[in-house]
């Protein structure tokens, strides 16, 4: 593990194609992230929908995260409205998946007889997916470096066989890894580029849009049309798209919070409606895969 | 006999759960081989985060064989009857016996080998495991708290065979997850924990505690610092390592202008650290954290890393501190109209408006001395804080963050300390506050929500209390009877009705005479003398209440009491018997009792001289009284009645006690030579009449027909 500040620590790229050639040595299909607006990488159907029907898969994928409500416009040190998550999904889950885990985290760099590696209970609910699961919080150090699931229902359906769910924080695991405090110092490469080179004017921008900017009007439209949409397609049979326009449903969703426009008794119900959605389409998926 | 070693390995169990499964294990363990008859001895369970544990002592080598018969219905019963006992036996009509023209179902019981007990033991358990959440994993239908990995099953040195969905009993497990990852071989109960503790794993829990507990007090003196004690936190950090290593860490004390509260909590619940104070008894920028392993560098990268993330959650409480204090509470408290409180009961804003009337209004009735214009304004203050970013990530200092909040704006002392304090006492042992601002809105909040919810039938049923109203009736229990508040229930809860709501004075007010049992039970109060000074007091108001029935628990605990209480029995019993219950003679003024005179409004002809003179005789006894008991019994009562009435009165409830244990030894005479029921009619109905007296006389102090005993 290399002190704070030493070059010879994984770059953040690097840490991301270390995580994906380790986990591609584990049979994983290597993604890349989908190309939607998302608040977590669970959302993208290579979890969401594979997580459900008999089918074995394993995947591994960066996955871009958007939660407009966390955005500091660039001036919290560990604040952001938008970054990254290293998902692995295994199904079914393997009974060495921490092992296997520990392994990755001895491949980054993190010796676990030098750094206090512990797995604290937290369950996982995801209310506008209709899923939950249980696992842990992995500490490392006393920061919550992954979160850690066994999936018991995805949509409202049971899981079966259970898959393991790894995602990985990667900025915050790249700060700890490079000994840094704020986000933006981060070595993105070994060429001198720094995350705050990449994405602090993003931050800036975004949260301005998102909590100053963005068209209440034309969102509220948007959420209307994505959840019309949805249900087009679920007439039509389609689950994919069906789920497609369930996840902008969501993001749209995500946007009128930050711009504080849904009051707390409303929250609920538009949750429910993206849940609704997000479960028929899982349900649409379902039947496809056994029909 | 053997000693019994189960072990039951598993990814980690949540910290907090593992307490209560420490005692389920041992339930299920003793449930199954009592059931099954094999005895052994002492059973210790022990848990880590990693595996469950019991040890059984000198387990017996077998069960015993038994043989029971079970008596059946005649051989000539119908049909269903032989059905019925079949079914109950699980046997077949060709293996009963038949004597005497009766079936008898013989079930014989072989021994069993301690092995095979166990081993069904350890399905059972497994089986039936009441995790409060459980899960399944892969591809199996098992489920555990965790996936489970393995099950070390041992009875002596051999192995007790048991297959659980493709675990097979061993007796292999692992160590420490990082210092021995390896499998390790135990040789049974005797060497099991020996075996893991070279291991780096410590077995028991409390073993694991006191190293923590020691561990975190030694390592903060080492720094010249006094670990703030918390044993909640020695339990948690317990059950999340099985090789527990104290460390101190320090962070940037520029963070210690943020609240002290937020600080120790962010320490305590997102990052399981105990907080330390300086010589000078302020918080030190210093912590101490648990880690699970012997580090190869001595923990200080540990040390180092832990500091790091506390000191970005130290900013980010900060960040929020520091927004928060620039937005004066009056502006936060506009947003309220935006959180609903119920359905029914509307905004939260919607109540800061009531209880500042509320809370107003106690004042200015003299109910509470303080300023009304400072308790408006702590009570439409109180709950602004529920807006702040800082109560949004630490939901459990709302009225913390308020009071610190005020205080920075400027808010005199007494409001700031109002606002922070509103919401106590929380539950039975907490601080009552005393300042009279504070006790103006913490009364006035609780008031109000327990009316409210009560009008709007969301009372609480069984074990549901979603609103927390029992809560909360103890809490307008503890500040009225703490600070001696006067106040008629009645009128409190006529001043805290809403518009729109049904009555709930009635429900309300029994609501609360049960939950001043239960308050006053803790003091020793016996619920009976509740009863039978609720009987007799009809405004509620609770500070004399609780001062008439402490009175009245004293005199019944002496003798005079005792007998007196024996001597009233036995006069209601008579009176009883005999239906002698003409409604109450007056006795005294503000006794509502009617004269039997047959006329429709009796009342009036008391203003008639010589009706009334006939009724004051009459309901003195004084008239044909010839025994000198008799004679004796009215004196002590005409002297007894007045001083009793005039000790009410002036709230001298020991006075009235007082006065009653006069009438002792004239009742116990009375009862001893005069025989009520005299063939004399005359007689009889004037003795009657005296015991009617006396059995009023008593109850106007408190009734004790409702008194145990």
């Amino acid at each position: 593990m290399p002190t704070r500040g030493a070059a010879d620590s994984l770059s953040f790229q690097d840490l991301i194609l270390t995580l994906q050639r380790y986990w591609g040595a584990q049979g994983c299909v290597l993604l890349q992230p989908y190309d939607m607006e998302m608040g977590a990488g669970t959302f993208h159907p290579a979890t969401v929908l594979r997580a459900l029907g008999p089918d074995a898969w394993r995947a591994a994928y960066v996955q871009p995260c958007r939660r407009p409500t966390d955005g500091r416009y660039g001036e919290n040190p560990n604040r952001l409205g938008a970054y990254y998550q290293f998902q692995v999904v295994l199904k079914p889950s393997p009974d060495d998946l921490q092992d296997l885990y520990l392994g990755s985290l001895r491949e980054i760099g993190i010796d676990p007889l030098k750094h206090d590696i512990r797995f604290v209970e937290d369950d996982w609910e995801s209310p506008t997916l209709g899923a939950w699961g249980l696992g842990w919080e992995v500490w490392c150090d006393g920061m919550e470096v992954t979160q850690f699931t066994y999936f018991q229902q995805v949509g409202g359906f049971e899981c079966k066989p259970v898959t393991g769910e790894l995602t990985y924080g990667l900025e915050r695991l790249a700060m700890y890894i490079q000994g840094v405090d704020n986000v933006f110092d981060l070595r993105f490469n070994d060429a001198d580029v720094s995350y705050g080179d990449v994405f602090l004017e993003n931050e800036v921008e975004m949260s301005a849009y998102n909590f100053e900017v963005a068209n209440t009007e034309a969102l509220f439209d948007l959420f209307r049309k994505a959840a019309g949409e949805c249900e087009r397609c679920l007439d039509a049979k389609l689950p994919i798209p069906a789920y497609e326009q369930a996840i902008k449903a969501s993001h749209v969703f995500n946007t009128l919070q930050a711009r504080g426009v849904i009051s707390v008794a409303e929250r609920q119900a538009y949750i429910g409606r993206v849940r609704d959605l997000a479960k028929a389409a899982c349900g649409a998926w379902l039947e496809r895969a056994s029909g | 006999m053997a000693d019994f070693l189960l072990e039951l390995l598993s990814e980690e169990i949540p910290a907090r759960m593992q307490a209560k499964a420490r005692n389920d294990l041992a339930r299920l363990f003793a449930e199954s081989v009592s059931a099954a008859g094999l005895k052994t001895g002492a059973v210790d369970v022990h848990s880590t985060p990693r595996r469950l544990v019991l040890i059984a002592r000198d387990a017996a080598d077998a069960t015993e064989a038994s043989r029971e018969e079970l008596k059946g219905p005649r051989t000539g019963a119908p049909a269903q009857a032989l059905e019925g006992f079949l079914r109950k036996t699980g046997l077949t009509q060709e293996q009963l016996e038949e004597r005497d023209g009766v079936y008898f179902a013989v079930i014989a019981r072989d021994g069993r080998v301690a092995a095979e007990v166990l081993a069904e033991a350890v399905r059972q358990i497994i089986a039936d495991f009441p995790w409060p959440k459980s899960m399944r994993w892969g591809d199996g239908s098992q489920r555990w708290v965790r996936p489970l990995h393995g099950i070390v099953a041992m009875l002596g040195d051999a192995i007790v065979p048991v297959e659980i969905d493709d675990i097979a009993s061993g007796a292999t497990t692992v160590g420490h997850r990082f210092h021995h990852p390896g499998p390790i071989t135990v040789g049974g109960a005797s060497d099991y924990a020996e075996k893991l503790r070279a291991c780096h794993v410590i077995v028991d829990q409390a073993e694991r505690e006191a190293l923590i507990r020691d561990g975190a007090a030694r390592a903060a003196a080492d720094a010249g610092l006094t670990l703030l004690e918390d044993e909640g936190l020695v339990v948690e950090n317990a059950g999340l390592t099985e090789w527990p290593v104290p460390l101190v860490g320090r962070f940037d004390a520029d963070y210690l202008d943020v609240p002290r509260e937020v600080i120790v909590l962010t320490m305590r619940t997102n990052q399981k650290y105990f907080a330390c104070t300086a010589a000078d008894g302020g918080l030190a920028p210093a912590f101490v954290c648990v880690a699970n392993i012997a580090a190869n560098d001595g923990g200080a990268a540990i040390a180092q890393g832990n500091a790091r993330v506390l000191a970005a959650r130290l900013a980010d409480a900060r960040f929020f501190w520091e927004q928060d204090v620039k937005v004066p509470l009056e502006e936060q408290a506009k947003k309220l109209d935006g959180i609903v409180f119920h359905e029914k009961l509307g905004t939260v804003a919607d109540k800061v408006e009531r209880v500042a009337k509320l809370a107003r209004w106690l004042v200015e009735e003299g109910i509470v001395k303080a300023d009304a214009d400072q308790v408006e304004r702590a009570a439409r203050l109180a709950k602004a804080d529920l807006v702040t970013g800082m109560v949004g990530e630490f939901p459990e200092l709302q009225g913390v963050i308020g009071g610190y909040l005020a205080e920075a704006q400027g808010e005199p002392k007494v409001v700031a300390e109002a606002i922070r304090d509103h919401y106590k006492p929380v539950g039975q042992g907490d601080d009552v506050p005393t300042s009279p601002v504070t006790v103006a809105v913490s009364l006035a909040d609780k008031v109000d929500s327990l009316v409210g919810f009560f009008q709007f039938d969301e009372k609480p049923t069984g074990s549901k209390d979603p609103f927390a109203l029992r809560r909360a009736g103890l809490g307008i229990l503890g500040l009225i009877l703490e600070n001696k508040i006067r106040v008629s229930m009645r009128d409190l809860i006529t001043a805290a009705a809403h518009p729109g709501g049904a009555d709930a004075g009635r429900d309300v007010a029994t609501f609360l005479i049960e939950r001043l049992k239960v308050q006053q039970k803790e003091a020793g109060v016996r619920h009976d003398m509740i009863d039978a000074v609720v009987a007799v007091e009809t405004g509620g108001d609770n500070v004399r209440m609780a001062k008439r029935v402490k009175a009245l628990q004293c005199f019944v605990e002496t003798e005079d009491g005792t007998n007196l209480l024996v001597a009233y029995k036995r006069a209601a019993n008579i009176l009883k018997k005999e239906k002698w219950d003409a409604p109450g003679v007056m006795t005294s003024e503000d006794e509502q009792g009617i004269p039997q005179t047959g006329e429709e409004d009796p009342l009036v002809l008391v203003d008639d001289p010589i009706v009334g003179a006939a009724i004051a005789e009459m309901a003195s006894g004084e008239a044909g009284a010839d025994l000198p008991e008799e004679k004796a019994l009215i004196a002590a009562l005409d002297a007894a009645e007045p001083k009793a009435s005039a000790a009410i009165e002036a709230e001298v409830f020991t006075g009235a006690m007082a006065a009653l244990a006069t009438l002792r030894a004239p009742i116990d005479t009375f009862f001893d030579k005069v025989t009520v029921n005299d063939s004399d009619a005359a007689k009889r109905e004037h003795r009657l009449n005296l015991l009617l007296r006396f059995r009023d006389a008593v109850n106007q102090v408190a009734d004790f027909s409702r008194i145990e005993g």
